[in-house]
């Protein structure tokens, strides 16, 4: 297969980007994407020129590390994929492919196809966790968790941390990032004792680093690489407005 | 000279060795717990546990990661499951089995005392994550479920979907997250760590490369933990993430901390092969695939036939036939070789020869469809996305890959190291999992390792500290290790070559894999050691690192880590050459029995080998920790 690709390359935070492009031959369709892009990266520095930039690790859709803008979508084409492993038979052969990588002003371009998401390990350290410490947890038994609950929490729990539904929303948004935690913990009765306090501290993160907010388009959940459901963004909401009720009550 | 190497482990009766020991242990007392600074390098399982666990009894902890977060450590990938003695099934399980399973699977080349005391403290992991939030499975009235695992005969897997390693990691991560937010942990995410700083013959701090700006900077602490895995990845091909490396673990064993057998490494049966040239991954197809898959190749060599052209009468289920007891579902390492004895004697399926069938017709046909997708979906849907095969349809296709290494740093029980106050917990040690480690202990380990074994014993070491005060980062041993680093990395970029760092890897992985891999002999072995010297050569010769050493640089990232695997390669050849004898994952041709399979020598072989780095371009020095075996019997391991 054969390839014109137009991809960002910028060379820090500070310095100014552009589209450059490439054309790539002899792409095989059992090649997955990122593999194409090794090989053109080893094409690039056999030549003299620096090779694109990118983030990776696992390569098995699962560490969160990959996400690329691919053609106007986060992670490419195919739902329910991350961009290491999506496969290049998902591609016309002799099509242009344009990559980018993820717009938001809380994800500042490091270089090339590299963002800086620290802000979404901000938002899990104001409130992403149970306060247990180590040794006092009680038998595992000794609380029961529904099966249909624990499976919802379970659907929340799924998420990678990627940042893809930030990229696909009109607004920058995470609340599906946020949501997918608040919910998970909210839902199972070791979570609940703080979930008030929990869903006021992310949220607060969230707004002070500049993510946007939710207008209901549902991008988020058709781009996310693991199907992770809006609802989660409403029971999010309702926690959040029963936050701020329980509190007035209480003063 | 063999060195009298201490193992510590503590007399008295093996169930109660660990708890009579805890209560021996100084203690740092909260207000001195303030004044002393402890580096965890790595954030998986073992490195974010510990990292939280020390950080909630108040030390200062500085963790550090070559990722962007947390989060991302391969432990995240871990699929099947994570084992403890609960009993929860009344299949009359026990601490003591839990334990004998890890003996028997890892063929009797494990410490009995540290394999013990994982299994002890497996119960309260499980606790400890159940009220993190971890979502295990459950059944319909609320209670834990587990499932049978890696050919044992209780269900004790506790599991989470197919993604128990992403649940637990999370798990981990949140409690680390929270005590980031309370500033008892401070995070250096996106580094590399290049070397290990020794002042006055202690762990005194690290040297870390920013990734981003290519500073190096210096780091001190009163202790040094690694928690930085596995080095699977010295085959190129393998199921690690590809950042994952042995760098760390290397420069502590530059220094002086010895390296436990480096030849015991895991080639795990069922990952997906592989399917083009660009290939760097395999991943990983759940072992738990193997209840209800049947392997089989061909009967007639090169019997290109589609798999559903070719009838029953033509196939051969040659698990099933060589080891009839316990057919598809024997362990790792025998599914491993038999898959690979298959192929190279010309049977194997696919474009290149290298892969057999697991196959679900009989399972689907019995079952239906639904039940087989309700256990195996999200795999199913992984092997289609990957392959663009259906395997409801078409048997899928596996091959073994390299996978977990049981070898790693030497440590005493209290998973200290040889160099005092350096420590090594979770994949990076050597201690639980003899030649071969049983399906989901792993993680158990890990969690072990970091939430409920290393916090206590680090504080008995850390007793004689709390008067040092802050460890000062211009001595010269900072100097040195500063400048040693420097220099290495000024080598690399002054090359000027031609070829990728990518592209060495691989060569070198070939290297390995054909030499070192799932069957080995003396002469091959030789060979590879031959062989990777060649390529070490012309490595330093033609290595091409494009960009500067000040910024953001991947290339110079993967050429340091492969710089170091050379070394690596060659430490695993003289091992596996020196082991005359074939254990777990570590099989001699010249020792087999009439049948094929794997002869152990108890007699000449019952020790952990343990190396000395002895300087560049010097033979390493072997020595022996005996290992001796009071509460399990020494069995020939049988699955005929």
């Amino acid at each position: 297969m054969n390839f014109t690709l137009k991809i960002w390359r910028q060379k820090n935070a500070t310095s100014k980007g552009s589209f450059k492009t490439y054309s790539l031959d002899d792409v095989s369709p059992e090649m997955s994407f990122l593999e194409m892009l090794d090989y053109l990266n080893k094409m690039l520095i056999e030549q003299g020129e620096e090779p694109v930039v990118f983030e990776h690790d696992c390569r098995e859709g699962i560490c969160g590390s990959c996400g690329l803008y691919i053609n106007g979508r986060p992670h490419g084409p195919m739902r329910n994929t991350t961009t290491c492993e999506l496969h290049m038979r998902a591609f016309n052969d002799g099509g242009t492919i344009v990559i980018e990588p993820w717009r938001a002003k809380a994800f500042p371009v490091i270089k090339d196809l590299v963002v800086d998401r620290s802000s979404l390990e901000r938002i899990m350290q104001a409130g992403g966790f149970i306060s247990v410490n180590t040794g006092s947890a009680p038998e595992s038994n000794s609380n029961p968790v529904g099966k249909p609950v624990s499976d919802k929490a379970f659907d929340a729990a799924s998420c990678i941390g990627c940042g893809a539904c930030v990229a696909a929303c009109i607004n920058s948004s995470a609340m599906l990032f946020a949501a997918a935690k608040i919910a998970q913990y909210a839902l199972i009765p070791q979570g609940k004792t703080e979930s008030k306090e929990r869903v006021d501290q992310m949220v607060k993160q969230m707004d002070a680093e500049g993510f946007g907010f939710c207008s209901n388009t549902y991008g988020c959940e058709f781009d996310c690489p693991k199907g992770i459901s809006i609802d989660f963004i409403a029971l999010m909401n309702r926690e959040f407005f029963s936050s701020k009720v329980c509190k007035q009550r209480h003063t | 000279m063999m060195r009298q190497l201490d193992s510590k482990i503590p007399e008295g009766p093996l169930a109660e060795k660990w708890s009579s020991y805890k209560t021996g242990l100084r203690l740092v007392s909260p207000a001195n717990k303030k004044k002393i600074d402890i580096i965890v390098v790595g954030t998986g399982l073992a490195g974010s546990a510990a990292a939280s666990a020390l950080g909630e009894l108040g030390y200062n902890v500085k963790v550090f990661c070559f990722q962007d977060s947390p989060r991302r450590a391969h432990s995240v990938a871990a699929q099947g499951g994570i084992n403890a003695a609960k009993n929860y099934r009344n299949d009359n399980d026990s601490v003591y089995r839990l334990f004998h399973d890890m003996m028997k699977g890892g063929d009797y080349r494990a410490r009995e005392s540290n394999v013990y005391r994982a299994a002890e403290v497996s119960n309260d992991v499980i606790d400890h994550f159940t009220a993190l939030g971890v979502p295990f499975a459950r059944d319909y009235g609320g209670c834990l479920d587990t499932r049978s695992f890696g050919g044992v005969q209780v269900s004790r897997t506790f599991y989470a979907r197919g993604q128990t390693g992403q649940q637990c990691l999370l798990g981990t991560y949140s409690s680390l997250s929270r005590q980031v937010a309370k500033g008892t942990v401070t995070l250096h995410p996106r580094r590399d760590m290049l070397d290990v700083v020794i002042v006055e013959g202690k762990a005194r701090g690290i040297i870390a490369r920013n990734l981003l700006t290519g500073e190096l900077e210096r780091h001190s602490a009163h202790a040094v933990v690694l928690a930085t895995g596995g080095y699977g990845t010295v085959y190129y091909l393998s199921t690690l993430g590809l950042g994952s490396n042995a760098s760390a673990a290397w420069s502590a064993y530059r220094k002086g901390a010895l390296f436990a057998n480096p030849s015991f490494i895991q080639i795990h049966p069922t990952s997906i092969p592989v399917l083009n040239d660009y290939q760097c991954k395999l991943t990983l197809m759940s072992e738990s695939l193997r209840n209800d898959g049947r392997v089989w190749v061909p009967k007639e060599k090169g019997d290109k036939r589609h798999p559903a052209g070719i009838p029953e009468e033509d196939r051969d289920y040659y698990l099933e036939r060589r080891y009839p007891a316990f057919g598809n579902l024997v362990p790792r390492d025998v599914a491993s070789r038999a898959a690979k004895e298959r192929c190279d004697a010309g049977y194997g399926v696919g474009d290149t020869g290298l892969s057999v069938y697991l196959d679900f017709k009989d399972a689907i046909e019995k079952q239906g469809e639904k039940s087989i997708r309700d256990k195996y979906g999200n795999l199913f849907e992984m092997y289609e996305k990957i392959t663009g095969i259906n395997p409801y349809k078409q048997p899928m296709r596996i091959y073994p890959a390299g996978h977990y290494t049981m070898g790693g740093l030497w440590v005493d029980y209290n998973l200290m190291t040889t160099i005092p106050g350096l420590y090594a917990i979770g994949e990076s040690n050597f201690s639980d999992h003899g030649a071969n480690r049983l399906g989901a202990s792993s993680l158990m380990q890990c969690c072990g390792d970091g939430y409920f074994i290393l916090p206590n014993t680090i504080s008995d070491y850390l007793a004689d500290d709390i008067r040092t005060g802050k460890i000062p980062t211009d001595s010269a041993p900072f100097e040195e290790a500063e400048h040693g680093a420097a220099e290495k990395i000024g080598q690399i970029m002054a090359v000027g070559g031609k070829e990728t760092a990518s592209s060495f890897h691989k060569r070198l992985g070939k290297i390995m894999w054909d030499h070192c891999g799932m069957r080995r002999d003396a002469g091959g072995l030789k060979e590879g050691i031959e062989l990777l010297n060649r390529l070490e050569e012309e490595f330093w010769k033609n290595i091409c690192v494009p960009g500067t050493a000040g910024e953001l640089n991947q290339e110079l990232e993967k050429a340091l880590k492969v710089a170091d695997f050379f070394e690596v390669g060659r430490l695993m050849c003289e091992d596996a050459l020196q082991r005359e004898e074939s254990c777990g994952a570590h099989f001699r041709e010249e020792h087999q029995t009439e049948t094929g399979e794997a002869k152990r020598n108890d007699a000449s072989f019952a020790y952990v080998g343990a190396w000395e780095y002895t300087g560049r371009d010097k033979k390493p020095r072997m020595h022996k920790e005996p290992l001796t075996f009071d509460y399990v019997e020494v069995k020939e391991r049988s699955y005929k």
